[in-house]
């Protein structure tokens, strides 16, 4: 979907996930991405441990980061013990060897573009908490903004939640561009984020001229 | 002017139950539910509004065009009356949109000049926590809602947030943040591909959204998976104006 992210990113996004273990009294983190063949493959990780829970739901194609993947949403599993084993009956066994009592993915994602998953996995049985929940949807947010401007641009306040709270306006205008590219939703996106850094605009204002046809993008 | 039957209120109520079945669309429901209310109540049109993760209110469903506008504007304004019934708990009756001028500048312009005279507002709970919120708009001056119009919409609106709940949520309590998130982002697929009908038929967004609801009831599919599978496929972007 989006090109393979550089090592910078990389980096950034495993200390993304630390920070993800550090923030939500999480035992790890991991996070997997959407390659252009629909294949998942993982990116970043906390640590070790992490890097092993997230590659077997890879693996085993199945696991709450597949299921949310496929369903375009959310899968918060307090309880791994309570319906894991029958919805995922090798991988529940396997986390909970490990140590793991719940499980939350969230995809990342721009509508219907797929950028891959970001997991959370805890010791402990029970829901995240509202903060928490606000916290991991942050978190998640700003893993998508990673993704798209993999460009080297530096996370400025720009970074923060932008790819995800956009106007209607933002969001029809991705799907315009796709089509004068002849791309991706993904590439699309990275093209108007590009555009708005190269001439200092607003998303929003970048986003109208796309609409009132008064900016248009060429294929490469 | 409650000139509801027991028949009619009878028959949404049935139908709200045969939707609720395990793995229903949260947008049609909601969809559904605005246009019943419209047409039970005899209002104009009917919008509804759910609140984010981060309690900021997203536009959901809206029983036409005209409502669908106006909700957006609401939220891009963070102004109306769905604002003030999800701030305060309290549903906004029988306002006067003529009179409104003070109180919502901008809402109230938009809202008279495609034709609405009243509007009103019902907050929208799930426990104890408010939601969202769901509007209802009419051509009369100042509204005409009565008591019992009042419990109706209202008993409607407590409908759909049980939609939101349903029986597994019951259980567990994460699946209404699941549902929740994957219509917002259902919400957002539906622009996107508006946007991409509008760039493929040379169309302005709005006649983009007509032709993709078309296309779904011609083919009786959903929304979202039609205009997902168009962003996925824009091949097949040209099936859309095919007769």
């Amino acid at each position: 979907m989006v090109p393979v992210p550089a090592d910078p990113i990389v980096a950034r996004l495993c200390r993304l996930c630390q920070r993800a273990v550090s923030s939500l009294s999480a035992t790890g983190a991991g996070l997997s991405v959407v390659a252009r063949d629909n294949q998942f493959s993982l990116l970043a990780a906390a640590d070790p441990a992490s890097e092993r829970l997230e590659e077997l739901q890879l693996v085993l194609g199945e696991g709450p980061c597949i299921d949310a993947a496929a369903a375009r949403r959310p899968v918060l599993i307090a309880d791994l013990g309570w319906d894991g084993p029958t919805r995922w009956p090798v991988y529940a066994g396997a986390g909970h060897d490990a140590g793991i009592r719940a499980i939350f993915a969230f995809p990342l994602q721009v509508g219907a573009a797929q950028l891959g998953v970001l997991d959370l996995f805890r010791a402990v049985p029970g829901p995240l908490s509202g903060p928490e929940l606000r916290r991991a949807f942050d978190l998640a947010d700003e893993a998508v903004t990673l993704l798209l401007d993999d460009q080297g641009h530096d996370g400025d306040e720009r970074s923060s939640g932008e790819a995800m709270a956009g106007s209607v306006e933002l969001f029809q205008a991705q799907g315009m561009v796709m089509i004068q590219i002849g791309g991706t939703l993904a590439e699309a996106m990275v093209r108007i984020r590009a555009h708005a850094y190269a001439q200092n605009r607003r998303l929003i204002d970048v986003a109208r001229d796309i609409i009132g046809r008064d900016l248009w993008f060429d294929r490469d | 002017m409650s000139t509801v039957s027991a028949e009619r209120l009878s028959k949404i109520f049935v139908e709200v139950a045969d939707t609720l079945v395990d793995d229903f669309d949260l947008l049609d429901f909601l969809q559904m539910l605005t246009v019943r209310t419209a047409g039970l109540v005899g209002a104009s049109a009917v919008g509804l509004l759910l609140a984010d993760q981060r309690g900021r209110l997203q536009f959901m469903a809206a029983s036409d065009e005209r409502a669908r506008i106006l909700e957006v504007f609401q939220v891009q304004a963070s102004e109306g009356p769905c604002f003030d019934a999800f701030r305060t708990g309290e549903p906004v009756l029988n306002a006067d949109l003529q009179a409104a001028g003070q109180r919502w500048p901008g809402f109230a312009r938009q809202a008279l000049s495609v034709g609405f005279r009243s509007v009103h507002a019902f907050p929208m709970r799930v426990r104890r926590e408010i939601i969202g919120a769901l509007n209802v708009f009419g051509s009369a001056v100042g509204g005409n809602f009565d008591a019992a119009d009042v419990q109706i919409v209202q008993a409607l609106t407590d409908v759909a947030a049980i939609g939101l709940l349903q029986e597994r949520a019951i259980r567990r309590g994460e699946v209404l943040t699941e549902q929740l998130q994957g219509a917002l982002n259902s919400r957002i697929v539906i622009e996107q591909a508006k946007g991409a009908i509008a760039q493929a038929h040379g169309l302005s967004v709005d006649a983009a959204f007509t032709v993709l609801r078309g296309y779904a009831r011609r083919t009786n599919r959903k929304l979202t998976e039609v205009a997902q599978e168009m962003l996925a496929d824009p091949d097949k972007l040209a099936a859309l104006t095919e007769r």
